[in-house]
């Protein structure tokens, strides 16, 4: 069992969570994940880990509650316990000095990105944040961000800083040789990183972090296949983050909906 | 009854059969399909045993099982003896009386077998393995502790044998395993109609009480790496398994409802999925099922899919029924379960529709050609005798090899050209005090070589320990 320090709410259905797990706080690096099963009946769900304090011995996770497995770890209180907290998983974030680097968050993405603008901003880049969610409360993790450089919101509805998507502020940076970036790294939904991917011309490298549905996280089941430069590759041990200009998002996903079908994915035997 | 019975009456008795749900009736649900002998019926069929001097049937048996003694003791009515004689070669009966491949080991030297039918070796073992579970109490830790601390990497079979050994011999053990449960291939691969997991439940509990600690969610070489290990433990034994699913590498295979065989079993037996609505696991079940390959794992993975509701169900193999790997008793349990068998052809591609789902399968007739290196007659694609296959599931299960993660961790930790850990006969690997066993060193293999690794490194590693 692994004992939930905090619980606290950033926007509706997006929690913090900081979780006692010693080993894993010890051998986390930035960009890597962990497994997390909140009781004994529940499915593995793949989170980010957002922060470790290795001395504390606790990590920070930050979950959006879409369905029933991600809705039981929010709803776990402080002082509860979540069964099952596998990890570190996956490749640590390649790290180095680029000189200026954009990084790209949309909805949930941006728990997912904030560890990776911190090693960046950490690596010695001038860090700037695009993040985005649908009107004002969906914005996570502004003042956090902060900490790491100047950060640009938007959203749907024109509520919080610029009226519409991510990638129109990006477009504006790209467009300026002043601001143009180095590097990008973009975390969001599918057609976020897609629509990224799309107006950043080739030469600038462009770092997304794939979240394909997985089962174990270690290589052994090949759930998690994303197709990268023409090669199959299991996000859980070559990723989670990719060359954006290599990933084919159209089939990942098409992959991601496997499980929205009940019609075709739930079972009952012994039926009459 | 007992052993004075003659040679004459012995070779009288015919080969016992074994109850077994009927298949029309098991195809709709997950218990076991053979259902154990009777003792009566058990006791008569050890009668069968000639107690031959030379104990062929021993040889043939990767652990050298006593046979015709555990025989003598069930031909008695005596199954506490029998156990005894049992428990000592073999520390998970339950489970090798149900999967070992009995046909091509123990049984296939029974002298029985050259004028008639093997005597049951097999189904005795199960039949004295769930008497003693039933009857026995729990072992418990000796008294005797020795100081030494032992880590074990993984609770598959390997992992499992090595750990009761030591903690028998007093060493302080912790299993590290990567998953939320125990068991290995036990627990995520073999449903549970072949080998209900209270089994697995209890030979760990056993164990438990034997003192070993087990360590959920570690996954070696990312929350610990080997060289961890070696600071907090005096020894540690690595029985990670193979798996690393292979796939076909054809067009196609990322279309929704395509799996490898080791996602479609994990999701059904790891995660529960066959419970329907009382699982949260769900898993892609639809009318028509393909499943390419011809081991047990093709053969648990179509016959999973049958009892998921697909029909036809259809192993897709390409050599012949007599290059099959999988079980004897598998491929009968599968054909009378109404699974179409399709020898002789290939994958060539995976059809997908408009909605992303897989639709069906291209394929392509083979002949046999020459014998390859693994002495069997090669596949050769006959021209121009592509075909296809509705399918709404595909799971490819050709086979599966070394899992990278924790050795690419270990680099001082030798591998061979497969990346299989290199141990020798010992299972000593190029780290001293790290021993290797299983799957992860032999490539994908069978329970009870990964037991037998697991006990020979247990005595190597107590050697190791006693030498420090
Ligand atoms: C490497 C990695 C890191 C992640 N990090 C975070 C994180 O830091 N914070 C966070 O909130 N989420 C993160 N996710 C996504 C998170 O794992 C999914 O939201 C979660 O698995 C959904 O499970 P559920 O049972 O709550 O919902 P379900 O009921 O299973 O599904 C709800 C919906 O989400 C879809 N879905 C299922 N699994 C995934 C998936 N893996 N990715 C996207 N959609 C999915 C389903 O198709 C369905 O439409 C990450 C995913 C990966 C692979
Ligand atoms: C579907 C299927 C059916 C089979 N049927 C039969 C049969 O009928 N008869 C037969 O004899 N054989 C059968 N086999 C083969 C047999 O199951 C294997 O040979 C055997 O399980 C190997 O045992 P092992 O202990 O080496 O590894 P495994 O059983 O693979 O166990 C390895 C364990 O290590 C854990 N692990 C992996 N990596 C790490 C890590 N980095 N850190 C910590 N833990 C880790 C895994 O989660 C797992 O629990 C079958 C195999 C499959 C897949
Ligand atoms: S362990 Fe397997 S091979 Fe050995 S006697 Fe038992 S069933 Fe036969
Ligand atoms: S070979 Fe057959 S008959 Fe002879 S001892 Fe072994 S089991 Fe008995
Ligand atoms: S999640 Fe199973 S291989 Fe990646």
């Amino acid at each position: 069992m692994f004992e939930v320090v905090s619980n606290e709410v950033l926007a509706p259905k997006v929690h913090r969570l900081v979780l006692k797990a010693a080993r894993v706080a010890a051998a986390r690096q930035p960009g890597q994940f962990v497994i997390v099963r909140a009781s004994d009946q529940s499915e593995r769900i793949p989170l980010t880990i957002a922060d470790a304090d290795a001395q504390a011995e606790t990590i920070t996770i930050i979950v959006q509650a879409v369905g029933a497995g991600t809705e039981e770890i929010v709803n776990t209180p402080a002082g509860g316990a979540l069964r099952d907290v596998a990890g570190p998983l996956g490749h640590p974030t390649h790290l180095q000095k680029w000189g200026k680097v954009v990084c790209v968050g949309g909805g949930v993405g941006t728990a997912v990105l904030y560890p990776l603008a911190a090693a960046a901003a950490k690596a010695g880049n001038k860090v700037t944040t695009i993040i985005g969610g649908r009107s004002e409360p969906f914005v996570i993790l502004r003042n956090e961000l902060a900490a790491f450089g100047e950060v640009l919101v938007t959203t749907e509805d024109g509520s919080l800083g610029t009226k519409g998507f991510v990638t129109t502020v990006l477009q504006e940076l790209l467009d300026d040789p002043a601001r143009r970036p180095d590097a990008i790294f973009a975390v969001g939904p599918v057609p976020m990183m897609a629509a990224v991917v799309k107006i950043t011309p080739k030469e600038i490298p462009t770092l997304v972090s794939l979240n394909p549905i997985m089962v174990d996280g270690t290589g052994m089941c090949g759930g998690c296949r994303v197709t990268v430069g023409g090669e199959v590759k299991f996000a859980c041990v070559d990723g989670p983050e990719f060359d954006g200009h290599a990933v084919d998002f159209q089939e990942l996903a098409n992959r991601q909906t496997t499980y929205t079908d009940h019609q075709h994915c739930r079972i009952g035997l012994d039926k009459k | 009854m007992s052993n004075d019975v003659s040679p004459k009456e012995r070779l009288a008795i015919e080969r016992t059969k074994m109850p077994e749900q009927p298949a029309e009736k098991r195809v709709t649900n997950f218990k076991e399909v053979n259902l154990g002998l009777a003792e009566e019926a058990a006791v008569r069929e050890a009668q069968r045993c000639l107690m031959c001097k030379k104990r062929p049937c021993v040889d043939g048996c990767p652990v050298a099982v006593r046979i015709p003694e555990f025989l003598a003791c069930v031909a008695e009515g005596d199954f506490a003896g029998a156990a005894e004689i049992l428990l000592v070669d073999n520390a998970l009966p339950c489970t090798t009386g149900r999967v070992c491949p009995q046909e091509v080991q123990c049984e296939k030297f029974c002298v029985r077998g050259a004028k008639g039918e093997a005597v049951a070796v097999g189904w005795l073992e199960r039949f004295v393995a769930d008497w003693a579970a039933e009857h026995l109490a729990p072992p418990k830790p000796p008294a005797k502790r020795t100081g030494k601390k032992v880590c074990v990497v993984g609770s598959g079979p390997g992992g499992l044998t090595a750990a009761g050994e030591l903690a028998r011999m007093g060493h302080d053990v912790t299993i590290f395993e990567a998953l939320h449960a125990s068991g290995g291939v036990l627990r995520y691969g073999i449903p549970e109609f072949r080998l209900p997991k209270r089994i697995v439940d209890r030979e760990v509990a056993n164990l438990e009480a034997l003192g070993v600690k087990i360590e959920y969610n570690v996954v070696v070489g990312k929350t610990i790496t080997v060289s961890q290990i070696m600071e907090e433990f005096d020894a540690c034994f690595i029985a990670n398994g193979a798996g690393l699913p292979m796939f076909l590498h054809i067009p196609g295979e990322n279309f929704k409802g395509v799996y490898s065989a080791n996602e479609y079993l994990t999701r059904v037996n790891l995660m529960g999925a066959w419970k329907g609505e009382e699982s949260r696991t769900p898993v892609a079940h639809g009318s028509a099922a393909v499943v390419f390959g011809g081991g047990n794992t093709a053969m648990d993975a179509v016959r999973t899919a049958r009892r998921l509701g697909s029909d036809p169900a259809v192993l897709a193999y390409r050599r012949s029924r007599a290059e099959m790997p999988a079980r004897i008793e598998e491929i009968k349990h599968a054909e009378e379960e109404g699974i179409r068998f399709d020898f002789l052809v290939a994958p060539v591609e995976i059809l997908g529709g408009e909605d992303g789902w897989v639709r069906g399968v291209r394929l392509q007739r083979m002949e046999l050609g020459e014998p390859d290196a693994s002495g069997r007659r090669r596949p050769v694609p006959i021209k121009g005798s592509e075909f296809e296959l509705p399918a709404d599931i595909v799971v490819v299960a050709v086979g599966i090899s070394a899992n990278p993660l924790l050795t690419k961790a270990c680099p001082e930790l030798k591998v061979n050209k497969w990346g299989n850990i290199e141990a020798d006969e010992d299972g000593q690997t190029s780290i001293p005090g790290v021993f290797a066993g299983g799957d992860i060193v032999r490539g994908g293999a069978t329970v009870i070589l990964a037991m037998g690794d697991g006990k020979n490194a247990a005595q190597a590693i107590d050697r190791y320990l006693k030498s420090k």
